[in-house]
């Protein structure tokens, strides 16, 4: 346990409340000392309005001094990504069409944690409406990778992974369409966790593909990645995708060793294009799962190649769809050089947008367009059906499958941002589980000779969390990478 | 597929209602190209008889009962209004006198 309250998990800090030995206050203002001295560098974070943080801090003290504490998130700082609605507070989209927003309304997730006491705090960087790999097509400046600054920290939800890598905040909220969430934990070294589709409520989501879109946690640890989820799982009447069950207890669910597993390495994933260093740190992890007594075999998902094309193609029809409420007339940016209606739209669009986005919208309405539908469209929701059907039979043999998060460590800024098919691979290992729905985390396995992290990604079976959190908790339990603190 | 790597970048620019300068229409018309290019990996797909997938699981649709709840004030709704008078959305003139 750390005596810094800036570098302890949440379950730390949820003790040391309960027990007295810090209280949120304290806890607040250690978090703002720690981000005025290294977001200068880090820049994880787009706005802080650290009045309304200590504000919530002292509510918390008074609740706890009453007897009347919320449970183990009262007091526990959660930071959130950018694109997720917090009332009186503004949403960018790290996007210039956003840039004057304030949120009318509070996400269901929101909700949710200032109903467990949790302290909601900070707006943190993306790239633009989580459209790409490496937050740097963030309109406000990109974040640093905090374990090499001169390193991309990963994307879109890069601002959410740096800042707990970082120690800037003990949790926080990204948003997963293909991967962002999870790349971007790997590449900073801490876990990020995208749920089952339905699982946790989009509402007050900035959208970018509905049918991928997941809201999810990052945290140093797996036990507080579920700790988290469970504070923002559940059925929500505002998201008519959200799934109704009974959210289990995810804490509960990792104090139990899991049984006898057989665990799948699909031959696909684990080819050619994978660094070296990426590939030992994952064998490593592999053999670590061998020697507890889980079973590993090779297994098949021969659709793999095709989820690039097919993710590529369903999120710009959805995100060409989504994205058309911004449109200059009710709450964004319009363009002053507008002199009819259709002006606004398309001026203030091309002001507003930066240049992925409009790339996207563009290939989007293109894959839409009549003529293309069925070439590109309902090719790729067809391709979609098969891609599914190959997890669910490779999870007719396999209790969960094992590859690597992202098939390179961290890279550098500027490297990849001229060529949107090489950004595009980044989530050549990600975006499959998406696409067919699936529940999948990443959790740090250690670190390359020139020290940054590396992921090892799971896949779990839908709607069964539980498991997911008892596989990854197994392994992290042990080796606790994310508890390694960069030098900033 | 082939035919599509022609895409009239003008034309769906103007369908998704986004203005791009000239340098950015040269730019993109060479990513396009290549994206596209990628994107016909697709055609070698056998896909006879296979449903399309809009949502990884069964959706059904949703009843909601028809309760009036609470919303928002004409003022709340207006904050972020980039142009607003008497509680309404100022926007150009649409149709000709």
């Amino acid at each position: 346990m750390s005596d810094t309250l800036h570098e302890m998990t949440a379950a730390e800090l949820g003790e040391a409340l309960a027990t007295g030995k810090a209280s949120a206050v304290e806890i607040a203002r250690s978090f703002i000392d720690r981000a005025e001295a290294v977001d200068g560098k880090v820049h994880a974070f787009l706005h802080r309005d650290d009045e309304d943080f200590l504000a919530q801090a002292h509510a918390s003290d008074e609740r706890r001094s009453k007897g009347e504490s919320l449970g183990p998130m009262d007091g526990v700082p959660v930071a959130v990504k950018d694109v997720i609605s917090v009332k009186g507070q503004p949403l960018t989209a790290a996007s210039r069409i956003l840039e004057n927003y304030v949120s009318p309304y509070d996400a269901t997730v929101v909700v949710k944690l200032k109903r467990a006491g949790a302290l909601v705090w900070g707006r943190l960087n993306l790239d633009e409406f989580a459209m790409g790999s490496s937050t740097e097509n963030s309109a406000y400046g990109a974040t640093n990778n905090p374990w090499d600054l001169a390193c991309v920290p990963g994307g879109s939800s890069g601002g959410s992974a740096a800042a707990v890598a970082a120690r800037e905040a003990p949790l926080t909220l990204g948003s997963d369409t293909g991967g962002s969430i999870r790349q971007p934990a790997a590449l900073c070294g801490v876990v990020g966790m995208k749920p089952t589709y339905g699982m946790v409520s989009r509402y007050g989501l900035a959208a970018f593909a509905s049918s991928l879109d997941q809201i999810g946690p990052f945290s140093q640890t797996v036990e507080d990645a579920a700790l988290l989820l469970q504070t923002i799982s559940g059925h929500d009447p505002l998201d008519s995708t959200s799934y109704p069950s009974e959210v289990p207890d995810y804490r509960q669910a990792i104090a139990e060793k899991p049984g006898p597993l057989k665990l799948g390495l699909p031959k696909e994933f684990f080819g050619e294009g994978i660094d070296a260093e990426v590939r030992q740190l994952v064998d490593e992890a592999i053999q670590f799962y061998r020697n507890e007594g889980h079973e590993v075999v090779e297994i098949s998902l021969p659709m793999t190649d095709l989820s690039i094309p097919v993710y590529y193609l369903i999120a710009t029809a959805e995100a060409s769809s989504n994205l058309a409420r911004y449109d200059g007339i009710r709450y964004t940016h319009r363009s002053d050089r507008a002199e009819n209606a259709i002006d606004v739209y398309a001026k203030s669009r091309g002001e507003g947008f930066g240049e992925e986005v409009k790339r996207r919208c563009i290939l989007g309405a293109y894959a839409l367009s009549s003529g293309y539908y069925d070439a590109y469209y309902l090719k790729a929701q067809k391709t979609r059906t098969l891609i599914r059907r190959d997890f669910e039979k490779a999870f007719e043999q396999v209790d969960a499958i094992l590859t690597p998060t992202s098939p390179t460590p961290a890279f550098r800024q500027g490297e990849r941002s001229e060529d949107p098919i090489a950004m595009y691979l980044s989530d050549v290992f990600t975006i499959s589980t998406n696409l067919a729905g699936l529940p999948a985390l990443s959790v740090p396995c250690g670190f390359t000779g020139v020290g940054l992290p590396v992921g090892l990604h799971i896949i779990g079976q839908a709607f069964k969390e539980a498991d997911l959190f008892r596989v990854a908790h197994a392994y992290d339990a042990v080796h606790s990478f994310g508890r390694k603190v960069p030098k900033l | 597929m082939g035919e599509s790597q022609e895409m009239d970048i003008g034309y769906v620019a103007n369908l998704a209602r986004i203005e791009l300068s000239d340098e950015e229409k040269e730019k993109f018309r060479d990513q396009f190209g290549d994206i596209l290019k990628y994107f016909d990996r697709l055609s070698e797909v056998d896909v006879e008889g296979v449903e399309p997938t809009a949502h990884a699981f069964p959706r059904h649709n949703v009843w909601d009962q028809d309760e009036a709840r609470p919303g928002f004030s004409a003022e709340e709704a207006l904050a972020n209004a980039p142009a607003q008078r008497q509680a309404q959305v100022v926007v150009p003139k649409v149709i000709e006198e």
